[in-house]
């Protein structure tokens, strides 16, 4: 065993990276589970968000074009399951799944002329002054810009749903629609945002992967991801800071068991392998003194 | 009682079509042939090879054949539900292309006695079930010989894959071609417990680079390392299953390529012609089923040269990749002195060689 060879800077550093797809396509589930919609189309999302943002980053070369095309292909498809459940008020379980497939397949059609082709470049920020912070610097403020959109729209969105008006009504909506309803606030509405911005913020993740993390475009490369983001959400009891910890606990242990394998540390490797999964379940539960939102996945119908 | 009756009926109804078929055998129903993948066919590796071999076998008989493919089936129960439709829709041979479909390709066969199952890298076998693989260990050994004399670290990052022979004998041949080149040569070894996953086979790299690995060995199916080998820059990779030859000429200075074609065609050949018997094949470098990827500039002429003349001994058989002496991790002696490994221990191979630092997971 030669723990001297992690390099702590260098693994924190990539704790952040590694747990930003993850928690851009959590943020984006939580606001959506809020709303007391169960969109369990996550994986489809963020895998039609990679190649939508990946086609557009290749043919114009800018990644920044690309993330906006991925977060408009995540809300795309997204809409299409918000239609089903709203309107035609499909089982939201059943339409999620069927979501996913549908991302999976869609996502592998459009790829079919992308593999083997690298993404452009986007380079790291190397923010001055707190750059240069030693030891902090390196772990916090020198890293590719959507690390910390990814921040923001956490801090955002847990803003939102804590301060606003808006945030109020849509956890209102959330918690009891009949009630909502009664009141004058347009459900449906109200709902339809929130499974795009969830869609959006899938399609981010996506193309985080697709451009930032890999760098490329493969068939089923999200490999559950999406499924990940989604149990955080319940885990985090739906609060924004407790997703924030949740997924940098999974990205942070992802990254140190790889490390201490290669270090080759006396631990099974089995241990190390599902102790991302363990110590992100133990930590949230513990804390977790939350409950669902009232009106989660069930079908709203103004007559009934 | 309902759906066992249903079953039954959809099972005799399927029995009565597959024997029309073998009546009409002589040209005028194609012969079906199923595939079951464990990746998507835009892997660009393993599943990518497998179906590159289906594309082969619809070219070599036309509309003598029909092929289905179901891809991204999970290891495991899932695995024998798609078989066992594939087998009701009236597959004549169905390939499964990954080893952890073994017990549930043996499940299904011996419930459809008349539909040929052929299973990857696999060793269990029945009346209806063959099983074939190919030798990567020796283009690993290949990898191993390079590998040893372009490192500059000395340290040499594996991503293995799951802790089965076929990944632990690749591991061996890499350290004992790369340790004879160069006697101070360090295998660090990341289990990635997946075939198919780009993000964790990026992080695994980038985890293994950091740690001072210049060589990235992969045993994952996805071509991430190689862009993960890439970014980072000076750090060579090898293409795994499929020749991965966009990353050619720096990091991948050379690939394992498996080549699944010939044999496709010949078992459906053999179908067709009454003439498939159960057996084993494993076959390396010399039939073509494992080819290595052209050895680009980035490597000194000199090691290219011994590279070829080492792949082009493999494959007339004057070198087994495995060659004594050779002792077991734990001190134990393995092979003497000239000796080389038989195919029985190369197939259940559950050991690393001495010098390997590590264990495996159990």
């Amino acid at each position: 065993m030669d723990l001297s060879a992690i390099n702590p800077i260098l693994l924190l550093a990539s704790l952040m990276v590694a747990a930003t797809p993850i928690l851009l396509a959590a943020v984006g589930e939580l606001v959506v589970e809020r709303a007391g919609v169960l969109n369990l189309g996550v994986e489809g999302m963020m895998i039609v968000g990679a190649i939508s943002g990946f086609i557009v980053a290749v043919n114009t070369g800018s990644p920044w074009l690309g993330f906006i095309a991925a977060a408009v292909g995540g809300a795309l498809l997204s809409l299409l399951f918000g239609i089903l459940t709203q309107y035609f008020l499909s089982n939201q379980v059943a339409s999620g799944l069927a979501l996913t497939l549908f991302g999976l397949g869609l996502s592998a059609l459009m790829g079919q002329n992308y593999q083997g082709i690298k993404a452009p470049a986007f380079p790291d920020w190397h923010i001055p002054v707190l750059g240069d912070i030693p030891v902090i610097g390196p772990i916090v403020f020198q890293h590719d810009p959507m690390v910390y959109v990814g921040l923001l729209i956490v801090l955002g969105v847990w803003a939102f749903l804590k301060y606003s008006r808006a945030g109020l009504v849509l956890r209102a909506v959330g918690e009891n629609h009949d009630a909502a309803h009664a009141l004058g606030y347009h459900v449906i509405r109200v709902r339809l945002l929130a499974i795009m911005f969830g869609g959006a913020c899938a399609g981010l993740g996506g193309a985080y992967l697709s451009l930032v993390r890999v760098p490329q475009w493969t068939e089923g490369m999200t490999a559950g991801a999406g499924w990940i983001a989604l149990a955080i959400v319940v885990f985090a009891s739906w609060k924004p800071g407790r997703l924030l910890l949740g997924a940098y606990l999974f990205g942070g242990v992802t990254v140190l068991q790889l490390n201490l394998q290669a270090a080759g540390l006396a631990i099974p490797v089995e241990y190390l392998s599902m102790s991302p999964y363990i110590a992100t379940i133990v930590v949230l539960v513990i804390m977790s003194s939350g409950r669902a939102p009232g009106s989660l996945g069930r079908i709203f119908h103004a007559a009934r | 009682m309902k759906r066992r009756t249903l079953l039954s009926t959809a099972a005799l109804a399927t029995t009565l079509a597959v024997t029309g078929l073998t009546a009409y055998a002589d040209g005028h129903e194609p012969t079906k042939v199923g595939f079951v993948y464990v990746g998507p066919v835009g892997d660009g590796g393993w599943t990518y090879e497998h179906n590159q071999g289906r594309l082969a076998v619809e070219e070599a008989f036309g509309d003598k054949v029909e092929t289905v493919f179901v891809e991204n089936v999970p290891e495991g129960p899932d695995a024998a539900r798609v078989m066992t439709q594939m087998a009701l829709d009236g597959a004549d041979l169905i390939f499964t292309t990954s080893f952890g479909y073994m017990d549930q390709t043996l499940e299904v066969a011996s419930k459809f006695p008349d539909v040929k199952f052929e299973h990857a890298t696999g060793f269990k076998r029945s009346d209806n079930v063959s099983t074939y693989s190919a030798r990567f260990y020796e283009g690993r050994a290949v990898q191993g010989h390079i590998a040893g004399q372009i490192t500059e670290s000395n340290v040499i990052g594996y991503i293995a894959s799951f802790p089965i022979p076929e990944v632990i004998r690749g591991i061996n041949a890499a350290y004992l071609h790369a340790q004879a080149v160069n006697p101070d040569v360090e295998f660090k070894i990341v289990w990635a417990y997946t075939w198919f996953d780009p993000a964790k086979e990026a992080e695994a790299a980038n985890v293994l680079i950091e740690q001072g690995a210049d060589v990235v060995l992969q045993h994952t199916d996805s071509t991430a390392p190689q862009a993960a080998a890439q970014a980072a820059g000076n750090v060579y990779t090898f293409g795994q299953a499929s020749d991965m030859s966009e990353y050619a000429p720096m990091p991948r200075v050379s690939s394992i390529i498996d080549d699944w074609a010939p044999y496709y065609v010949a078992r459906t050949q053999a179908v067709m012609d009454g003439t498939w018997t159960s057996m084993d094949t494993w076959d390396g470098i010399g039939a073509g089923m494992v080819g290595i990827g052209e050895i680009t500039d980035a490597v000194p002429a000199e090691v290219k040269a011994s590279a070829e003349a080492l792949r082009d001994a493999l494959a007339d058989g004057s070198v087994h990749a495995f060659t004594g002496p050779v002792n077991k991790q734990d001190g134990s002696a393995w092979l003497a002195d000239g000796e080389t490994a038989d195919d029985g221990t190369l197939a259940g191979m559950n050991f690393y060689v001495e010098g390997i630092v590590g264990d495996i997971p159990q």
